[in-house]
C-alpha cells in the first residue's frame, strides 16, 4: 500500500504511533498500558432463567455480560456505551462485587477482586465506589444528608475518627458544590441535580481511586446535566480519580471519556480512544449508533447519512450465533452466522469485532 | 401581567389579523395547582397555535409546563389539584374548555389524539394490544369485531410491526419498548385524528429505536397532513423534525421561532444558554457552559422575568417587570427585555 492516493486516513500519524494490540489466538488482550489500576479479563455474568413454582429448573441463561476484557488506567475515564439490555449496568454491578461473576477476573492493583474476602474485601470497597443513575431512589428518604454522606465512615472508622466526621461531611458537601449548612436536611428538600451531588459526595467520602458512574446524568435536565458533568471532570482532576463512565448518551460519553468501549448484547464490539471511536468507527453497530444520535442543528437536517437499524435487540437468553449483531446488520454474510468475530485490531489501529470492519466517518 | 399575545406576530405576518383560523389554538392559558404547600402557578399565559401538516415542538425542562398544556388541551388534566384559571383552547374555532363533557369525548375520539411517554403504563396490561385498538373502533365507528380486528392489523402494519396478525393477539408485556411505542402510535391513529400530541414519545427509548419512531411519526404526519405537537426536552430530536419551536420556561413560552432561526440565532437568553450547555458529539469539550442555579419553584416564581436569577444579562428591569413578547423577526417572538440584543448576538 505504497500508493499515496488510496491513503484516506485522516490522521496517519496517529495510526502510526499506536502500538498494535497483541493478538493471541483470536482472543482480545488489551494492549499493555503503563499503569493500569484495573484489569478486567474474560468477565462473564450469566443469570439463570428458571421456571416452575415448587421445583424450579433452569431453562436457560441470560448472558448479560459475556466475555469482557479491558484495562483501566490510573486517572483515565473509560466510557461504556450501549443500548438498554447490552449489559453495561450488570458490568457495573459485577465490578462493584455486588454480583458474583460467572467467570473471569478483575484485578485491582494486581489482585483479583473476586478472590477477596472479609477485611481485604472491605479495604477494596474503599477504593471502588459507585454513583447510581436515579438520584430519587438511591438516597434513603429517612436519613439526613449528613447521615447519608457520613455513613461510609461508620463502616470504615479508620478514615475519619468520630469527632471529625461532621467536619469531613461538610467538607465533602462543599467539594461537590452544596451548602455545608444543609447537612441536616433530608433528600426531598433537594432538587434532582443536588441529589446527584449528594450521591457523588457519598461516593467520594472514602477517597476512592475508581468511581463507577452508572448513567449519572441521564435523569437530569439539560441545564443541570452540564453542571454535574463539569463537577465530575473537576473532581477527577482534583483527586486523580479513574472513572468507568456508563451511559447511553453518546455526546455525554464523548465529552468525559478518554477511551470508549461500545457494548452490544453482553460483548464489547469496539474499543478505542474517544477520537478513534467517534471519528473513525469501524464496527457497523458503532456507526449505526453514532449516526442515529440526533444533531442539534436543523441546518444539517436531511444532509446527514443516517444508518437505520431494523428491528430490536435480540434476547440475551438466546443470542444469535456467530456475530451477535448480524440480525440487524446490513453487511451480514454467511461467515457472520458461522464464526464469531474476535475483538482484534483490523483496520484502524483499534480493536473491532467485525469480519467486515472498515472505517467510516458518520459524525458530521 | 403581559397582554401581548405571543403568537400574534405569526398572524400579522400572514397579513390576516382576525379571520385566520388555526387548526388548534391555545390562548393565554393559565393553570394552577392547589397543593398543600400553596398555589403552584404551572401555566402563566401560554399561547400557541398549530396548523394542519406542521410540526410544532414544545421544548422545555421538567416543570416548565409543556405536558400540562397538552393535558389541558386533551381535557385530561387532573382537577383537583389542577385549576384552569383562565384562557381558551380552540379546535377548528370551537372553544374546548367550555364544551360539554360529551362534546369533548367526541373530539378526543376523532379530532385530537395523544401518544404518551411511557407506553408500558399507558397500555392496559390485562387486555391484548389488538383489543385496545379495536375498542375505540367498535365504540366510535360501530365496527363489528371482525372488521375492527382487520383494521387493527392494518394499523399495526402501518406502524411497521412485523407479524401484525400474530402480534395483535399479544399482551403489552410481550412487546419490546419500541414495539409498545409503535402500538401506542397505532392506537392514537385508529380514528384518523387531525392533531397528534406526542408527549416525549421517544424519551424512554434507545437511540436506534428513537430514530425509527421519529421517522415513523414524521412519515405519518406528512402523509396524513396531520398537525403534530411534539413535546420534548431533547434539543437533538427537535432539530430533526420540528417546523416551528416554542420554548417554555416556568409556565411561559419565552421564545417562539421557526426551527432554523432558533438554532442559528436564538432570541432568548434561556434558549441561548440551553444550546450552549449541550455536550457535542463531534468534539470533546473541556468545560461545558452551564446555566447557573435551578429552575424556579412554581410555588414562588421570581418577580419580573422568571429567568432573571439565572440570566447572565439580567438588569434591574428584569427583576421588576415581566417582559412582554417582542417580535424579533418574521413569526419570531421572544419574552426578553433585551431580545433585540440577544438575537443580534450583542
Amino acid at each position: 500500500m505504497a500508493d499515496a492516493e488510496i491513503d484516506h486516513t485522516d490522521d496517519p500519524q496517529q495510526a502510526d504511533v499506536r502500538p498494535a494490540a497483541p493478538q493471541v489466538d483470536d482472543h482480545y488482550v488489551p494492549a499493555p498500558v503503563s499503569d493500569p489500576i484495573m484489569q478486567v479479563r474474560d468477565l462473564t455474568k450469566h443469570f439463570p432463567v428458571k421456571v416452575g413454582v415448587l421445583f424450579k429448573r433452569t431453562v436457560g441463561h441470560v448472558k448479560a455480560v459475556d466475555g469482557i476484557s479491558f484495562d483501566l488506567q490510573r486517572g483515565e475515564t473509560l466510557g461504556v456505551v450501549g443500548e438498554s439490555g447490552c449489559g453495561k449496568s450488570t458490568l457495573a454491578q459485577v465490578l462493584m462485587n455486588l454480583e458474583k461473576p460467572t467467570g473471569g477476573s478483575a484485578l485491582f492493583e494486581g489482585k483479583n477482586i473476586f478472590d477477596m474476602h472479609g477485611a481485604e474485601m472491605r479495604r477494596l470497597r474503599r477504593n471502588i465506589q459507585i454513583v447510581l443513575q436515579d438520584p430519587y431512589t438511591s438516597l434513603n428518604p429517612r436519613m439526613t444528608v449528613g447521615d447519608i454522606v457520613g455513613e461510609p465512615f461508620e463502616i470504615h472508622t479508620e478514615v475519619a475518627p468520630k469527632g471529625d466526621r461532621q467536619k469531613k461531611v461538610q467538607e465533602l458537601l462543599d467539594v461537590v458544590g452544596l451548602n455545608p449548612e444543609h447537612i441536616n436536611r433530608y433528600p426531598h428538600q433537594f432538587s434532582g441535580g443536588q441529589r446527584q451531588r449528594i450521591g457523588i459526595a457519598r461516593a467520594l467520602a472514602l477517597r476512592p481511586k475508581v468511581i463507577i458512574c452508572d448513567e449519572p446524568v441521564s435523569a437530569l435536565d439539560v441545564s443541570i446535566q452540564a453542571q454535574v458533568m463539569n463537577l465530575l471532570g473537576d473532581l477527577q482532576d482534583e483527586f486523580g480519580l479513574s472513572y468507568i463512565f456508563i451511559a447511553h448518551d453518546l455526546s455525554v460519553v464523548r465529552h468525559l471519556s478518554d477511551r470508549v468501549a461500545v457494548m452490544y448484547l453482553g460483548k464489547i464490539v469496539e474499543i478505542g480512544t474517544e477520537e478513534q471511536i467517534y471519528e473513525r468507527p469501524t464496527h457497523p453497530y458503532t456507526q449505526a449508533l453514532l449516526s442515529a444520535v440526533p444533531v442539534a442543528d436543523p441546518a444539517v437536517r436531511g444532509q446527514r447519512q443516517i444508518i437505520r437499524l431494523e428491528g430490536d435487540v435480540p434476547s440475551p437468553v438466546d443470542p444469535p450465533s456467530g456475530c451477535r449483531f448480524r440480525t440487524r446488520c446490513w453487511k451480514a454474510q454467511e461467515i457472520c452466522a458461522a464464526e464469531e468475530p474476535a475483538l482484534v485490531d483490523r483496520v484502524a489501529g483499534h480493536p473491532s469485532a467485525c469480519h467486515f470492519a472498515e472505517e467510516k466517518s458518520v459524525v458530521p | 401581567m403581559s397582554t401581548v399575545d405571543i403568537e400574534g406576530a405569526g398572524e400579522r405576518a400572514g397579513g390576516d389579523l382576525l379571520t385566520t383560523e388555526h387548526l388548534l389554538e391555545v390562548k393565554d392559558l393559565y393553570v394552577e395547582f392547589h397543593t398543600r404547600d400553596g398555589v403552584a402557578k404551572v401555566l402563566n399565559g401560554v399561547s400557541y397555535h398549530l396548523d394542519a401538516g406542521e410540526t410544532l415542538a414544545v421544548l422545555g425542562e421538567s416543570g416548565s409546563g409543556k405536558s400540562v398544556t397538552a393535558q389541558t388541551i386533551m381535557g385530561i388534566l387532573d382537577m383537583p389539584p389542577g385549576v384552569i384559571a383562565g384562557g381558551n383552547v380552540y379546535f377548528h374555532g370551537e372553544e374546548l374548555l367550555s364544551a360539554s363533557a360529551q362534546r369533548r369525548r367526541e373530539l378526543r375520539a376523532s379530532g385530537i389524539a395523544m401518544v404518551f411517554q411511557d407506553a408500558l403504563s399507558a397500555l392496559n396490561p390485562v387486555f391484548t394490544v389488538g383489543f385496545q385498538i379495536e375498542e375505540q373502533l367498535r365504540m366510535r365507528r360501530g365496527m363489528s369485531r371482525r372488521d375492527a380486528r382487520k383494521r387493527a392489523v392494518e394499523l399495526l402494519e402501518l406502524v411497521k410491526i412485523p407479524n401484525a396478525a400474530r402480534r395483535v393477539r399479544q399482551y403489552p408485556h410481550e412487546f419490546s419498548g419500541g414495539m409498545r411505542q409503535r402500538a401506542m402510535i397505532a392506537m392514537s391513529l385508529a380514528l384518523d385524528p387531525e392533531v397528534l400530541i406526542a408527549d416525549e414519545p421517544t424519551t424512554a427509548l434507545d437511540v436506534t429505536v428513537q430514530a425509527q419512531i421519529m421517522d415513523l411519526l414524521k412519515e405519518i404526519q406528512v402523509d396524513r397532513r396531520m398537525g403534530m405537537i411534539l413535546i420534548t426536552h431533547d434539543l437533538g430530536v427537535v432539530a430533526e423534525v420540528a417546523d416551528r419551536i416554542a420554548v417554555m420556561y416556568a409556565g411561559r413560552i419565552v421564545e417562539q421561532a421557526d426551527a432554523a432561526s432558533l438554532y442559528r440565532n436564538p432570541g432568548h437568553p434561556y434558549t441561548l444558554a440551553l444550546l450552549d450547555s449541550l455536550p457535542r458529539l463531534d468534539q470533546r469539550g473541556q468545560t461545558l457552559n452551564t446555566i447557573k442555579g435551578l429552575p424556579p419553584s412554581l410555588l414562588n416564581i421570581p418577580s419580573g422575568c422568571p429567568f432573571n436569577p439565572r440570566c447572565t444579562r439580567a438588569q434591574d428591569v428584569c427583576r421588576t417587570e415581566v417582559p412582554a413578547a417582542v417580535e424579533i423577526g418574521l413569526g419570531r417572538l421572544s419574552r426578553c427585555h433585551f431580545a433585540e440584543e440577544v438575537v443580534s448576538g450583542g
